[in-house]
């Protein structure tokens, strides 16, 4: 596994998303108020591309007619057939000991650190003062 | 005795409303003759048509299965049934005075009880409700659920509103409580079309389209939520045919996983509370005529549980003696027979109906 810098924190705000390309793979990073979260792009039913769909909540029920609404933000349904998937975990809601997205440990680094580092495949200059985001795949 | 097998779908023909005369009391008793009202034949089962009887269940009169020593021959004689349930589709629902339906469901429940099972220990029977108003259907269930002869309470595939709509939620609370399942049974109240395109013309467009009513009532039930509030209430496909489920809860499952956000009470697979929560009787089975595919359909159920024996008598769903469909396991038999209908039914206790099939 190897680190990769994939893109200065500022470029993804809070409640935004990235989509990246690592070693030749998509690979989607979510920013979930300062925390960031990175999945294989391609939807494990079909391959829909998961940049493109809905970031949305988590709605569940303990009883018909009322509707218990969380976590907004952190499931992202894919644009294609609307299966939710947990952005934190990969795991798919509707079969979630089967299907999940492949996710990848993120962190961010300050640009001091990575100037050192054993880092791949910045494709943007990294400056010592700036924080960015490293994805391990 | 040992209980060889259980028919859970057995119809006792009521041939017109003089039959229930003696259980209505005095004032329908004589409306009934003052306002002419003769029978409620409905048509669903219009009395000529091939599958309402078979020819050779037909007794001088035209009718089959007008009483109880008629049927326990047929059914438990000759096919080897130790228990049958009845299952009456007198055309109570097409009453649209809710007042009037609540007499008559009465007497027919009354009328089954007399004529039939203080008749024959061998008999079990469905409580007939009157959907017409969900207060009355309800007070029917609990009047006739301390008899505990009535195994089920029975509603037919086409009401006037979605089977799972809340309006009908005391109907499954009662149900539940007193462990009786429910039957849905071929047939509709006629207050809509009985396909979802409009009216059809032909009584074979009509028989045809009761599948995709089945299907709707699946798909309403649980959508609504009505297993995440009852867990326990069964739910008994009766004459509905079994071929057409497989294909309908691909989709059905497949649906739900993109769309249950809009019903978030619904959290598993649809097949999975289909499995848990519904039966379905085995005639007719709308069988290919490769045994194979039967055993594939049976494979695609998933589940060894769902499948209830029943001849459907006196309607005309085979020809001969064959109740089993071939390319029906062997290793399943049993279970159709007996253990199925055991675990469906709370109320047939293996050792009291032993006791009763001497
Ligand atoms: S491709 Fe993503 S849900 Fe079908």
């Amino acid at each position: 596994m190897a680190r990769h810098v994939v893109a200065p924190v500022a470029d993804i705000p809070p409640g935004h998303r990235k989509l990246v390309d690592v070693n030749g793979r998509a690979v989607v990073v979510f920013n979930l108020d300062g925390e960031f979260f990175a999945l294989n792009n391609r939807c494990p039913h079909k391959g829909g591309s998961l940049c493109d769909g809905k970031q949305t909540g988590l709605v569940q029920s303990s009883e018909p007619g009322e509707y218990r609404y969380s976590r907004r933000g952190e499931i992202i349904r894919c644009p294609w057939h609307s299966w939710e998937f947990d952005i934190r975990t990969g795991q798919s809601w509707c079969d979630p000991q089967r299907l999940r997205v492949r996710r990848y440990p993120v962190s961010v680094e300050k640009g001091a650190q990575l100037v050192e580092g054993p880092y791949k495949a910045e494709t943007f200059p990294v400056s010592v003062e700036n924080a960015y985001v490293v994805v391990e795949a | 005795m040992t209980i060889t097998a259980i028919d859970c779908d057995v119809h006792p023909t009521c041939t017109g409303n003089d039959i229930l005369l003696p259980y209505l009391d005095t004032y329908w008793r004589d409306s009934v003759e003052e306002r002419g009202m003769g029978s409620l034949e409905s048509a669903a089962y219009p009395p000529n048509a091939p599958i309402t009887a078979r020819p050779d269940f037909r007794g001088p009169n035209g009718y089959a299965a007008t009483d109880a020593a008629q049927v326990t021959r047929q059914v438990c004689d000759r096919w080897g049934a130790s228990h049958a349930i009845l299952n009456c589709l007198y055309g109570v629902q097409l009453i649209y005075n809710e007042d009037i339906a609540r007499a008559f469901a009465r007497a027919l429940n009354d009328w089954i009880t007399k004529e039939w099972l203080d008749r024959d220990p061998r008999l079990r029977a469905s409580i007939v409700i009157p959907m017409q108003n969900v207060e009355y259907a309800v007070d029917e269930i609990e009047r006739c659920a301390p008899d505990k002869r009535f195994v089920q309470v029975l509603v037919l595939a086409m009401q006037e509103t979605p089977l799972g709509r809340r309006h009908h939620w005391p109907i499954f609370a009662a149900a539940e409580k007193h462990g009786l399942p429910l039957g849905i049974h071929a047939g509709s109240n006629y207050r809509n079309p009985v396909t979802s395109l409009g009216w059809p013309t032909s009584y074979v467009e009509d028989y045809t389209s009761q599948a995709q009513g089945f299907q709707s009532q699946v798909a309403s039930l649980i959508t609504e939520g009505v297993f995440a509030k009852y867990p326990k209430l069964k739910v008994v496909l009766i004459e509905s045919g079994v071929t057409w489920l497989p294909g309908f809860l691909w989709r059905f499952s497949k649906f739900w996983r993109g769309a249950r956000t809009e019903v978030p009470w619904v959290d598993r697979s649809p097949s999975e509370i289909v499995r848990d929560n519904f039966r379905l009787t085995i005639q007719p089975f709308d069988s290919p005529s490769d045994p194979h595919d039967v055993e594939r359909i049976v494979e695609h159920l998933r589940s060894d549980d769902m499948l209830l024996f029943s001849s459907d008598f006196p309607h005309w769903q085979f020809d001969g003696d064959e109740r089993i469909p071939k390319g029906i396991p062997d290793g399943l038999r049993h279970k159709i027979l007996v253990e199925n209908p055991l675990a469906t039914y709370d109320r047939l206790n293996g050792a009291s109906l032993r006791e009763s099939a001497s």
